[in-house]
């Protein structure tokens, strides 16, 4: 026999399968979910829920695909949280120390909490990535915030008004685009293509007989 | 976590361990190969399929469930719209807020047109946040778009479209160089070299990553794109029937507001579909790794409309979804899991195949592993499952490799209290990708639907009847952009006529004169699930 737990959802009382997360324990009680639901796999941040267990003080967030239900859980959906995305056109941005100050100047606010970082759901330390976008360490913020789902727990928490996900974004697409190393090999391709070198190989390679090609392919060199 | 008699198989893949650590597996010939799929794989099973008895493919296969779809009433039969009123009027309108969709936004927008980019669920909600393991590109001195053609086209097993298959290969190192511009993080050495590693069936290391968060990346920096650009979104919209103009052209589309449930009617000089996969049709039965909204809604909108299907009956089965615990079920191991050198290990602890075989062979001997050969491991509702054994690798490449190469993979396992860095994890495959769709010329254009584009999963002919990994991240960016390009200019000389849907009434004609009886109503939009409970219905 299943095990089962009393819960409420959206502040109405349900009786489902303790090994159900959040999210199929909502639909076990009959709900069509349309908003506050994504992947269902811990990667889009659609599905962000707040709750309480009955009687205790505490409030918690977390991504519902990700977590199981529990006995006396009181569930609140996070569907959609007002963030404040910048634009920037990013040809014309360039990683220097104040262009985070001058499209985030909020960040300065943080007052240090850690609200952040206790509601990620990613376990990431959210305090730190932004501590790192105050001080222009654009590549230590895009890793250290790597992970992030963009699910704005963090933001729904934040006496300083941040909108983290977006810090975090931005110095990702700066790092991606101008901190990191060039690469060499990719130009060079990219230059032959252009040049239509390739154009005129793989045209070789299609116009072969089929069973010339089958050939070349079963006894093709496998790299190591 | 896991069972008693989990735990006593665990011994047996740890103690054959370090003998297979360096061994070099067999891979298999290609009769073999074709033996094994065309009695294992579940594409080559005769339930499960309907013929299609309308349309283009009239007298064709499709799995039941598209079938059903595919043949199913329209969500305006007996409803009035007037098309004389438009909410909307733009240049090119594009269905779909995935990779795909967003990658033809940017270029659409760049080449000058007006752009409405409308989405089922939210911009992003796609199955591109959801591929961990990376992007295909010939880009290093050992490799070549001609070796990448190779590679694709016998993974496909040599039914892909040449002049599709072509761009693709083609391009791929400008998609990679267009993403790095955006600002997408592609794993690199100090000296810029990209990291990069094989796929199944890949004869070069040519699979770029984000560590495992790879599609996750390409999404968030393009949509971001999309917002830097004003690009005019709509989020819960989704398209639910196309329009046409007097003349066939492929002119617009209605909307649904999914909050409300209002109609609003957008005019387009082209229309760009983009909507992805289908996995949540469940075929035969199976979990799927998708994401929620993969319905195939695209198809069934495009089919209406008269535009040719290739390959419907061809889906790829990731061999290695999750079969344990069930609170992940169904949800994708990364293949990049195998390409760091993990190998797959029957309940004795015997390697039972090289791990790098192409996916489709991957599933059918993971199948045949658990149904004929009675050697999988007892997992969830009766089923079976094969172990992954993902310690091997950080004994082949240190301490460290998994944290760092496929952090997410870590973070789902220890959710439910399994570290993979010291046990294995239960596999078994899943629903993955819908490898046929909408046929198009290689400009993205449908190939019988004026005006009518398709980029992404919704396209078939790419990868033939089987896709290798990183080759979905690849063509959505490549076919993504032409589609962006393509609709964009064809709008500039594009007159929209008197619009229509006189389309959908012909097609409920054409269904009744086929005999067809149905009481299903598409595109899907949504599946339902109860997790077992049996609603009392009214």
């Amino acid at each position: 026999m299943q095990e089962m737990v009393e819960v409420f959802l959206l502040g109405k009382k349900y009786t489902v399968p303790a090994e159900l997360t959040i999210m199929d324990a909502m639909e076990y009680a009959g709900y069509k979910l349309v908003r506050g639901c994504g992947c269902r796999s811990g990667f889009c941040g659609a599905c962000a829920v707040v709750y309480r267990i009955k009687g205790t003080t505490e409030i918690k967030v977390c991504l519902s695909c990700q977590t199981k239900i529990e006995a006396g859980m009181c569930v609140g959906q996070i569907v959609s949280y007002p963030t404040n995305k910048r634009t920037f056109d990013i040809e014309e941005i360039k990683p220097t120390a104040n262009i985070m100050g001058q499209l985030y100047p909020e960040i300065y606010s943080c007052i240090g909490c850690n609200a952040c970082t206790k509601g990620c759901p990613q376990g990431l330390n959210v305090m730190q990535y932004i501590a790192y976008a105050q001080r222009g360490e654009y590549e230590r913020c895009a890793h250290e915030s790597f992970d992030c789902v963009g699910c704005n727990i963090c933001a729904s928490r934040c006496p300083a008004q941040i909108t983290h996900s977006a810090v975090g974004l931005l110095a990702r697409r700066l790092t991606g685009k101008y901190i990191a190393p060039e690469c060499e090999h990719l130009e060079l391709r990219v230059k032959e293509i252009e040049e239509g070198k390739w154009n005129v190989e793989l045209k070789k390679l299609m116009d072969k007989p089929m069973d010339e090609i089958k050939d070349l392919y079963n006894h093709r060199e496998i790299e190591k | 976590m896991y069972t008693q008699e989990m735990l006593d198989s665990i011994k047996n893949v740890e103690r054959t361990r370090s003998e297979r650590l360096h061994a070099t597996l067999r891979r298999m010939e290609a009769d073999e190969k074709d033996k094994l799929l065309q009695e294992y794989h579940p594409d080559y099973r005769t339930t499960g399929f309907k013929n299609i008895l309308v349309g283009p493919n009239k007298g064709q296969k499709a799995p039941s469930e598209l079938t059903d779809l595919l043949q199913a009433h329209s969500r305006l039969t007996g409803k009035h719209i007037d098309l004389e009123v438009v909410d909307y009027d733009v240049d090119v309108l594009i269905i779909g807020g995935g990779g795909a969709g967003s990658s033809a936004a940017i270029e659409a927008d760049r080449a000058g047109a007006k752009v409405l980019q409308v989405t089922k669920l939210r911009m992003g909600d796609a199955n591109t946040m959801m591929a961990e393991g990376g992007i295909q590109g010939a880009d290093k001195e050992n490799d070549s778009p001609a070796i990448h053609y190779l590679d694709a086209l016998g993974g496909g097993h040599f039914s892909n479209r040449p002049e599709l298959l072509s761009r693709l290969v083609h391009d791929g190192p400008l998609a990679i160089k267009w993403l790095s511009d955006l600002g997408v993080m592609f794993d690199k050495k100090p000296d810029g070299t990209m990291i990069t590693t094989h796929g199944g069936g890949t004869s070069r290391k040519r699979m770029h990553a984000a560590a495992d968060y790879s599609g996750a990346e390409i999404m968030r920096v393009v949509r971001d794109e999309v917002q830097n650009r004003g690009i005019t979104t709509i989020d819960f919209a989704p398209a639910i029937e196309l329009i046409l103009d007097e003349e066939g052209k492929a002119s617009g589309a209605v909307l649904m507001n999914f909050d409300t449930g209002e109609y609003s009617v957008v005019r387009a000089k082209t229309v760009i579909i983009a909507t992805g996969g289908a996995g949540r049709l469940h075929y035969q039965g199976f979990p799927t790794s998708n994401h929620y909204g993969a319905t195939a809604d695209g198809l069934i909108l495009g089919y209406r409309v008269g535009a040719e299907l290739l390959y419907q009956d061809a889906i790829q089965y990731h061999p290695t979804g999750v079969a344990y615990p069930s609170q992940i079920f169904g949800a994708l191991v990364t293949e990049k899991v195998r390409s760091l050198g993990a190998q797959l290990i029957n309940r004795d602890g015997i390697a039972f195949m090289n791990p790098l075989e192409t996916r489709d062979v991957a599933a059918a001997s993971i199948i045949r592993e658990c149904s004929t050969n009675k050697e999988g491991i007892p997992a969830l509702d009766g089923g079976s499952a094969v172990w992954l054994d993902t310690p091997m690798i950080e004994d082949l490449h240190g301490e460290g490799t998994i944290e760092k190469g496929i952090p997410g993979m870590l973070r789902m396992y220890a959710k439910f209290g399994i570290d993979l860095r010291k046990q294995p994890i239960l596999v078994y495959p899943t629903l993955h990708y819908q490898n046929g769709g909408l046929l198009i010329h290689p400009d993205g254009e449908t190939t019988n639907v004026k005006n009518l584009f398709v980029a992404g999963e919704a396209v078939g002919g790419i990868h033939g009847k089987n896709r290798l990994m990183g080759n979905s991240l690849l063509d959505i960016i490549v076919f993504g952009r032409i589609a962006g390009k393509s609709a964009a200019a064809r709008a500039k000389e594009t007159k929209t006529g008197k619009l229509t849907l006189a389309h959908v009434e012909k097609f409920e004609k054409s269904l009744a004169d086929a005999g067809v009886e149905t009481d299903k109503v598409s595109p899907l939009l949504l599946p339902t699930y109860t997790h077992g409970r049996t609603p009392r219905k009214s």
